[in-house]
């Protein structure tokens, strides 16, 4: 199968043309540099964001959190639904844990609120 | 009169760069003064991530890089006065101030520092006909809505405009629920960073309309939808080609403008070209010992970029109050040539380069395997190959003072092929 992808590692922007078997990629066309052919391969296997969003706290003001570490990104809404009906209570701090592990990160405060 | 050594003019990441860098100078009496009621600026309601790789050398969100500095100028022990809007400076440095707790004060300053960021184009400067119906915002309102208010302003959206901050506040909007139906852009190309139209519209099959435009609105209290057309190649509204869109929400995201009312009451030259003050190799403006940084001076893509020119600025600033003005240097004037918009600084006195300047720009439009040259009567000072230069990233270049000693009148900048 063939799949098209834009390279996002810089402002070149280069149209990637990639050919999977499976789950494997076997060849990648159009990249300038190899960190393209890497981009490629890690979009097409196993795609991952870091997901940031706000949960309300209890107050009722907004705290703006993000996943520690990148989740798959098939998992971004599932992941925002779970940060959303957390419990979080005034006041937290920079690196503040609100949940433990949602798919390997823990989801952790931003900014100094309350 | 209470007097300090130096004003700084609002809190965000410029403000505060520059008072941790005065600071560090051994400059004593500083004060920040932030009309908000918290230090940061923008960045604390840039709740995404993806500053900071530059100077952290890890991606961090708005409010997290905020915090890092914030922490510095508490470390440093600089006094910050929140709640308090600087409402007049005038050419004897004496800035008016206005606070709850203190009423309307008129403070002395050795020098002042102006951080006073950007705001986003106003909604009358798009050509929209029409109503003003309920439900218009801009990108940047309706990301302070959501992130600092914790308030939605609507289930289904259509956003003009794919600068990044619409970008931004597409996927946000998603992630909250609602359904944006369409980015619009004029322009055949988006002016929006690669990434976020990979990590925020194609991630979440938000279709990027190139080269159309709102034409109508429909809803008379409440906005009930939008007329788009494309448009041809100068930008009129091709006939026949209207689609209606159903939606509550327009964000509108055309881009952001230096906030320099208060610089331009105070008889700071503006360039046009930035619509920031004109400065000097020293950031500082056409008004002795007042300094510029940051997003009043010309809109940054990065906020290392504006971290990093504020500290100068800051620097520049403590040695103007201890020092006084160094004179007599020669003067050399920075002309943007073929491919580049503007220049900041715009002279360069070489006499106050302590080791290098930095000079930067943005380009006018995209260029493939393309040399930045500067040249100063007849001889190259610099050139730097490129694969692509493209006006969403402001350039850096820096030279050394070496390069520069003897040299005076026109220095031009410019793009060329080969
Ligand atoms: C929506 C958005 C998204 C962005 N995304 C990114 C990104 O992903 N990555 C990245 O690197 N950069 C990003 N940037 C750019 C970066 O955030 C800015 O370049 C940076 O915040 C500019 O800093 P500043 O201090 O110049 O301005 P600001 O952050 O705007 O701070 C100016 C401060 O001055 C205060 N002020 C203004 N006037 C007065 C007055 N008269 N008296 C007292 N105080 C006053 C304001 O209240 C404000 O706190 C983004 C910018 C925006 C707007
Ligand atoms: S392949 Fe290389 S040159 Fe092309 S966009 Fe990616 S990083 Fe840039």
């Amino acid at each position: 199968m063939i799949k098209e992808l834009t390279c996002i590692c810089c402002p070149m922007g280069c149209a990637l043309t990639v050919e999977v078997e499976g789950d494997k990629v076997v060849k990648v066309e159009g990249n300038t540099c190899k960190r393209g052919a890497d981009y490629a391969v890690s979009e097409i296997t196993a795609p991952t964001r870091v997901v940031t969003t706000t949960v309300i706290s209890v107050q009722g003001r907004p705290v703006p959190v993000k996943t520690a570490v990148p989740i798959p990104k098939d998992k971004i809404f599932e992941v925002t639904e779970k940060i959303k009906s957390a419990e979080v209570s005034l006041p937290v701090n920079v690196g503040d844990v609100i949940i433990e592990d949602l798919y390997g990160s823990p989801i952790v405060v931003c900014a100094k609120v309350g | 009169m209470r007097e300090f050594d130096l004003v700084i003019v609002g809190g965000g990441p410029a403000g505060m760069a520059a008072a941790i860098a005065a600071r560090e100078k051994g400059l004593e009496n500083v004060v920040i003064f932030e009309r908000d009621h918290s230090l940061g600026g923008i960045l604390n309601q840039c709740i995404h991530n993806g500053f900071g790789l530059h100077t952290f050398k890890e991606e961090l969100t708005g409010p997290e890089y905020a915090y890092r500095y914030a922490v510095k100028v508490d470390e440093l022990g600089i006094p910050y006065e929140t709640g308090t809007m600087v409402l007049d400076i005038n050419d004897k440095r004496e800035v008016t101030i206005i606070s709850p707790g203190r009423g309307v004060e008129t403070v002395k300053a050795g020098a002042v520092v102006l951080a006073m960021g950007c705001r986003e184009r106003p909604r009358g400067a798009l050509n929209i006909p029409g109503f003003r119906p309920k439900g218009v915002y801009t990108a940047g309102t309706a990301q302070k809505l959501v992130n600092i208010e914790g308030v939605v302003p609507g289930r289904s959206v259509v956003i003009l405009g794919s600068g990044d901050i619409g970008l931004i506040m597409a996927r946000r909007m998603t992630l909250e629920g609602a359904k944006v139906k369409a980015v619009v852009e004029l322009m055949p190309y988006s002016s929006g960073l690669k990434r976020n139209i990979v990590q925020c519209l194609e991630d979440y099959d938000i279709p990027l309309m190139l080269s159309h435009t709102v034409v109508d609105i429909r809803g008379k209290d409440k906005l009930e939808g939008v007329y788009v057309a494309a448009v041809d190649s100068k930008n009129v509204p091709i006939e026949g080609t209207e689609e209606y869109f159903e939606c509550d929400t327009l964000l509108l995201s055309c881009g952001l403008l230096p906030e320099n009312e208060l610089s331009r009451s105070c008889g700071v030259v503006i360039d046009p070209r930035t619509g920031g003050a004109v400065v000097n190799e020293s950031l500082e403006t056409s008004i002795e010992g007042v300094f510029a940084c940051g997003n009043v001076l010309h809109v940054h893509d990065l906020v290392d970029f504006v971290s990093e020119e504020s500290a100068r600025a800051g620097a520049a600033a403590a040695d103007f109050v201890k020092n006084g003005r160094r004179t007599g240097g020669e003067q050399i004037k920075l002309i943007p040539g073929n491919g580049v918009r503007y220049t900041v600084p715009g002279t360069v006195d070489v006499t106050n380069v302590e080791q290098e300047v930095h000079i930067r720009f943005r380009v006018t439009g995209v260029f493939r395997n393309s040399s930045i040259v500067m040249t100063c009567g007849g001889s190259e000072v610099f050139r730097r190959r490129s694969r692509i230069l493209v006006p969403s990233e402001m350039q850096d270049v820096v030279i050394k003072k070496e390069k520069l000693e003897g040299l005076s009148g026109e220095m031009t900048v410019e793009i060329r092929g080969e």
